[in-house]
C-alpha cells in the first residue's frame, strides 16, 4: 500500500519529465531537416567550405543534445562530465592533423606518381 | 565518514567501499568509460576516412557536370540517391534521411523507457522497449537494403578506359569512385550496424527481463538506463556518420 502511494506521487511528475524529451526530439528533427535544406540550396561549387562548416557546427549541436539530455550527462557531476568530454577534445586535434597529412599524401601522389 | 553518504544514496548505487564516486552507480560509470573507448574506435575509422579522402583528388568541374570515375572521390549525394519501391527516381539522401529519422525516433522511445523505469512503471517500460526494438530492426533492414543497392550498383554501371564495365561495389572494385570509398563505406556503416545489432540484442534482453518482473523484484530499473546509454551512443555515432559520410 505504501508503495502504491509512492508510485502515485511519482506519476504527477510525469508530464514535466517527458516534456524535455519531446522538446529535444523536435530540436533534433528540425536541425536534421535544416541540414537537408542546406544540402540542396547552398551552391557547393562556390560555398563548399561554408557548407561544410555549417554541417560540422550543426552536428556538434546535435551531439550536445543527445549526450546532454538523452544520455543525461548535463545533469551528472562535473568530474564525470570532464572525464567524458576532455579525452574527446584531443580527437579534434587528431582529425585536423591527419586531414592535413592526407592533403600532403595526395600532393606527393599527384607529382611523383604512385 | 562513509556513512554520511549512506543515508542519501540507494543501496544498489553504493560501491563496495561504501562511497559513490562521481555520484553514479558502478555499472553506469563503467558503461560511460566503455563508450569513451568506443568513441575512440569510431573516431579512428572516421579520421582515417578523412585522411584518405583528402589524399584523393576531388572532381575538377562544376557539380552539375559530375561523373563517376576511379580517378577522383565521388560526391556522396550522387551515390546514395535510390529509395526502395521508387526505382529509377533520383532522390538524393532521402533514404538515408529516413534512416536517420528512424534512429532518432528509437532514441526517443529509449529515453521514454528510462523515464518509465524511474517511475517503476513496468507496463510503460515494456511498451517503450518494444518500440525501441522495432526502431532498431527497421534501421537494420534499411541498412541491408542500402548495402544491397550499393553492392549491385546502378543500371548503367561505369565504363573503364579499356572498355570493360563495372557494376556496383565490393572491397576491390567500385563503380562510384576509388575502391577506398567502398571500403570505408563497408567498414564504417558495417561497424555501426554491428553496434545497432548488438544494441537490439541487449534491448531484447532488457525487455525480456522487464516483462518477467526481474527489475520490479530488484526494486530499480538501472539496467534500462545502462543499455539506454549504449543505445543513445549508437544514435550519436550515426549523427557523425551521416554528416561526414553522406552530407559533406
Amino acid at each position: 500500500m505504501a508503495q502504491h502511494t509512492e508510485h502515485h506521487g511519482h506519476e504527477e511528475k510525469l508530464p514535466a519529465q517527458t516534456k524535455e524529451i519531446w522538446r529535444t526530439f523536435w530540436i533534433l528533427l528540425i536541425i536534421t531537416s535544416f541540414e537537408f535544406v542546406i544540402a540542396f540550396t547552398i551552391d557547393a561549387d562556390h560555398y563548399k567550405w561554408t557548407k561544410i562548416g555549417i554541417f560540422v557546427i550543426l552536428t556538434i549541436v546535435k551531439a550536445y543534445y543527445i549526450v546532454g539530455i538523452f544520455m543525461h550527462l548535463k545533469h551528472e557531476v562535473k568530474s564525470l562530465i570532464w572525464t567524458i568530454i576532455l579525452p574527446c577534445v584531443f580527437v579534434v586535434w587528431l582529425v585536423v592533423a591527419l586531414i592535413i597529412e592526407g592533403g600532403y599524401i595526395g600532393f606527393e601522389r599527384f607529382f611523383f606518381g604512385k | 565518514m562513509a556513512s554520511a553518504n549512506n543515508s542519501t544514496t540507494a543501496e544498489h548505487l553504493m560501491w563496495k567501499g561504501g562511497i559513490q564516486p562521481m555520484k553514479v552507480g558502478y555499472g553506469k560509470l563503467m558503461m560511460w568509460i566503455f563508450l569513451l573507448s568506443d568513441t575512440f574506435t569510431f573516431s579512428a575509422l572516421l579520421v582515417s576516412y578523412g585522411l584518405v579522402r583528402f589524399s584523393f583528388p576531388t572532381f575538377d568541374g562544376l557539380r552539375k557536370n559530375f561523373e563517376f570515375s576511379n580517378a577522383w572521390w565521388p560526391i556522396p549525394e550522387r551515390v546514395f540517391e535510390a529509395v526502395p519501391f521508387l526505382h529509377g527516381i533520383k532522390a538524393p539522401l532521402v533514404f538515408v534521411g529516413i534512416m536517420t529519422f528512424i534512429l532518432i525516433m528509437s532514441s526517443v522511445t529509449m529515453v521514454l523507457a528510462v523515464e518509465a523505469g524511474h517511475r517503476r512503471d513496468k507496463a510503460d517500460v515494456e511498451k517503450y522497449m518494444l518500440w525501441t526494438i522495432l526502431g532498431g530492426i527497421a534501421f537494420l533492414s534499411s541498412q541491408a537494403w542500402e548495402w544491397g543497392h550499393f553492392i549491385h550498383g546502378s543500371a548503367d554501371g561505369l565504363t573503364l578506359a579499356n572498355g570493360t564495365k563495372l557494376f556496383g561495389a565490393n572491397l576491390v572494385h567500385n563503380e562510384y569512385g576509388p575502391p577506398a570509398f567502398a571500403d570505408f563505406f563497408f567498414f564504417i556503416t558495417g561497424f555501426h550496424g554491428t553496434h545497432v545489432l548488438s544494441g537490439v540484442v541487449l534491448n531484447v534482453l532488457i525487455f525480456y527481463n522487464a516483462a518477467n518482473g526481474v527489475y520490479e523484484k530488484r526494486g530499480h530499473y538501472e539496467m534500462v538506463e545502462k543499455v539506454g546509454l549504449y543505445w543513445h551512443f549508437v544514435d550519436l555515432v550515426w549523427v557523425f556518420v551521416f554528416t561526414f559520410f553522406y552530407l559533406v
